[in-house]
């Protein structure tokens, strides 16, 4: 049931966001990151989170399913909402023996908490509506120019994606060794952290065997197939920028402007 | 003495939309001495009924008695039950982590908690079982061919001195003649140790030639449970799950149709031969008759 | 001279000690003379380590002899200098259907091939559509590979190989790692490939049953081809291939302990229908 696991968490769908090009959604994220942090006052708050909701209306992706990330921050934000209310110095507000609250820190504390949830929806938003495939292709074509410094960047992307694809199969194995070692009497649980690391021997070592033995066997494989690394290689899925690509270049691009000009003429 | 499920169900993945009901509502016992085979195509729920039988898997709903004992209480001790009902996995060479074999056997002795000298002793002793030559037991575990690390691994759970042996196809990735030694040397130990084995299988003439019991799985249920002979019989439905019979049955029913009177449910080569050779001594003795 | 042809091929791998002394060569492939003809079904037969596995990596050039030549459709594999013009010609399909799937979707899989030879993009969509066809697999086409069954796992990689349009296919125990329905899916998919489209066949194996569909079959030990007929001939000498660690199907044990027991059969009976044929007469 491991396998079932998808990783990222790309859901699958047929909205305009899903149908862009992968290139186009991770420039975008990009710029929408730089704007949370650009945007200062509430009015320019509201502009993102306009943005956001038609993003989100967008994506046709269902609303729990994009705050499902918010679940894994939630103790940073906690956090840093806490040490931010606290400890900036300003105009104090309410005090109890050493706690004191201030305006500063009030407004501090939200600005970071907006920005961080805006944040990983912002990126949710990209990875639910593209797949993890998609998404190094993007990559790879994006930093092509790397290449020119000796980046083999054609290699990184296809050890990302066969990563990708090797993951939930050494989770069914890791499972799998984990559950013959119980059967041979192994306790996984028992002792303190230098026991159990040592516990862990026998599952890590016929992991790594495991692990080595499918890289020789797929290192063949690709070079039956006629791999011969990223030179003179053709795209069964090339990326190409539509109508659509375009139209959301403009949007961005808009939306960039108004975050700018917010910032300079500080609205 | 014996392992008893009730009325045992199991799902994968309780309450989300993956949810899949691998075992439907099994009951059976297994007795002390037998030597069991289970068959079913993947995905019949064979390999998560082998994985309740020593607590690995805890069921869903049902209770599975070990000499008489809810294994599944608070206080049962499940350790010592992996003691005496040893699983060996499908591949069990891709579990060999120590440096030598010797040790690497040692491992399930030490854990129950033997002395290194104790555990050596029945390590030693297990090897010997699995027909391993103790010119290999200082050796690296990863160094040996496929048919001698399977040994090593099987020696693994022997070593452990179990009373039921669960292999969950031992035999998978050897040549013939290597997958016959294997199974030779289990065969051995259920005769000579008394060791319950329960072996899963993909090879219905393996099955049909060594066990006494026969248990098929079909969508998480048993379907079958009966003497080889008496299940082979139903040849056509096992089709229909994606199984067979051995190669024997479907001979000896060809010949049958041909107008030999052969008995159709015999399921191994030798008595296929006693078979034929009583069925043309009939036909020669009527054929003579009619000549009167 | 055949697609594949080989004059007294030799492989050595060198094996190293513990101790680190120099390494030991070690002879995998002897002498081996192969002639095969293009467009037939031809098997090897042999046990764990006889080195079948290691000429079948001849053939796809991912070995190179130690000794002797191996020719691919004329072309000596060791004049090559981009041995990948070799392997589009002499694909390959490995036991561990998992290892061998590079792509995280069916159909992306299958483009692999084409994509690493530069075909244009729209022919490998014309490719990837055509052997997703022949292999059967075109429901699939946009699953994931980790959802599959074994046996579709295979058909996959035989599609990756095919789109590939390769003169000659090398599986190399393909069936090792199925369950019997995969075992069968796989056979009848390598089957229709070699009936339909004519495309060389070479399959390793030591599941006898898998070998009654060969033209020819050749039988390894140590590193030598030590038996080669038709498998009517190979399966006649039941105790011979015992002693090289090999099986023949119950059928030829059954007719073979029947012709011991003094009953008038001949050797190397294959089917249920035959060893009919010899016992009940048709009146």
């Amino acid at each position: 049931m491991i396998r079932d696991i998808t990783i990222g968490q790309y859901y699958p769908g047929k909205s305009i966001l899903h149908k862009l090009d992968p290139r186009t959604k991770l420039i975008g994220t990009l710029i929408f990151i730089v704007s949370v942090f650009l945007f200062h006052s509430v009015p320019g708050y509201l502009v993102a989170t306009a943005f956001l909701a038609a993003m989100i209306y967008l994506s046709k992706v269902p609303v729990r399913f994009i705050f499902k990330g918010l679940r894994a921050i939630f103790f940073i934000l906690l956090f840093t909402a806490v040490f931010n209310i606290l400890l900036t110095p300003g105009k104090v507000l309410w005090q109890w023996k050493f706690l004191r609250v201030t305006e500063e820190g009030l407004i501090l504390a939200a600005r970071m908490a907006v920005r961080l949830v805006y944040l990983v929806i912002g990126s949710s938003i990209m990875t639910l509506t593209t797949s993890p495939n998609q998404l190094t292709n993007a990559m790879e074509r994006l930093l092509r120019p790397l290449n020119k410094i000796h980046i083999p960047v054609h290699e990184i992307a296809m050890m990302m994606s066969i990563a990708l694809r090797f993951i939930p199969i050494l989770l069914e194995e890791t499972d799998k060794i984990m559950k013959a070692q119980i059967a041979r009497g192994a306790d996984f649980e028992k002792g303190n952290i230098f026991q159990k690391a040592k516990n862990m021997v026998p599952l890590l070592v016929p992991l790594f065997i495991s692990a080595f033995r499918r890289a020789n066997d797929l290192a063949m494989a690709m070079e039956a197939r006629c791999y011969h690394g990223g030179e003179n290689r053709t795209q069964m899925k090339p990326l190409h920028y539509h109508r659509k690509d375009l139209i959301a270049f403009l949007v961005l691009l808009v939306y960039f402007v108004i975050a700018l000009l917010s910032r300079i003429f500080g609205i | 003495m014996s392992l008893e499920l009730k009325q045992v169900s199991y799902s994968y993945s309780v309450g989300t939309s993956y949810e899949v009901q691998a075992l439907k509502n099994i009951s059976l016992t297994i007795n002390e001495g037998e030597f069991i085979g289970v068959i079913g195509h993947t995905g019949s729920g064979k390999s998560t009924l082998i994985q309740h039988l020593n607590a690995l898997i805890r069921p869903t709903e049902g209770t599975i008695l070990y000499k008489g004992e809810d294994i599944w209480t608070e206080n049962y001790d499940r350790r010592s039950l992996r003691h005496e009902v040893g699983l060996v996995f499908q591949y069990p060479e891709h579990q060999l982590f120590e440096s030598d074999v010797l040790s690497d056997v040692c491992f399930g002795p030490i854990n129950q908690g033997l002395t290194r000298e104790e555990a050596e002793k029945q390590a030693k002793k297990a090897l010997a079982q699995t027909g391993v030559a103790e010119e290999v037991f200082s050796q690296s575990p990863f160094s040996l061919s496929g048919g001698q690390k399977k040994r090593v691994a099987i020696a693994g759970v022997l070593a452990m001195n179990p009373k039921i042996l669960i292999l969950d196809e031992p035999t998978a990735g050897l040549d013939p003649k290597g997958r016959d030694d294997i199974l030779d040397q289990i065969a051995l130990l259920h005769k000579e140790r008394g060791i319950t084995i329960i072996l899963v299988s993909h090879s219905m003439e393996d099955i049909a030639k060594y066990v006494g019991r026969l248990i098929v799985m079909n969508h998480g249920s048993v379907v079958y449970d009966d003497t080889p002979r008496e299940v082979f019989r139903h040849y056509k439905e096992l089709e229909g799950m994606g199984l067979s019979a051995p190669q024997i049955t479907y001979i000896m029913h060809t010949l049958h149709e041909k107008g030999l009177p052969v008995d159709t449910s015999v399921t191994t080569v030798e008595e296929a031969k006693e078979s034929i050779l009583k069925a043309l001594a009939l036909r020669k003795k009527t054929d003579r008759g009619d000549g009167l | 001279m055949g697609i594949i042809k080989t004059l007294q091929l030799c492989y050595d791998y060198l094996r190293y000690d513990d101790e680190g002394n120099d390494p030991v060569p070690s002879r995998a492939v002897d002498q081996v003379d192969l002639d095969i003809e293009a467009g037939s079904f031809i098997a090897i037969l042999g046990h764990n380590g006889s080195g079948k596995s290691t000429l079948a990596k001849h053939i796809n050039a991912l070995l190179m002899p130690t000794e002797g030549t191996i020719w691919i459709d004329g072309k000596d594999t060791k004049e090559e200098p981009e041995l990948w013009k070799i392997r589009k010609k002499a694909g390959m399909v490995f036991q561990n259907p998992d290892n061998q799937i590079i792509g995280t979707v069916v159909e992306e899989d299958v483009g692999f091939g084409p994509e690493n030879m530069g075909v244009s993009t729209e022919n490998i969509w014309r490719r990837v559509e055509e052997s997703l066809k022949k292999t059967g697999m075109t429901a699939y086409r946009k699953h994931s590979p980790n959802r599959l069954s074994g046996g579709q796992k295979q058909r996959v990689a035989i599609a990756g190989v095919l789109a590939m349009h390769p003169k000659c296919i090398v599986l190399d125990e393909p069936t090792a790692m199925l369950d019997p329905v995969g075992r069968r899916e796989v056979l009848d998919a390598v089957t229709e490939l070699n009936q339909k489209e004519g495309i060389t066949v070479i399959l390793i194996t030591h599941y006898m049953e898998e070998v009654i569909r060969a033209d020819h079959v050749y039988v390894m030990d140590k590193g030598h081809i030590v038996m080669e007929g038709t498998p009517r001939e190979i399966f006649s000498q039941v105790d011979q291939l015992k002693n090289y660690r090999l099986d023949v199907p119950q059928v030829t044990i059954l007719a073979h302990e029947l012709k011991k027991a003094g009953l008038e059969i001949p050797d190397g009976i294959l089917t249920a229908e035959e060893l009919a044929g010899e016992l009940c007469p048709s009146n």
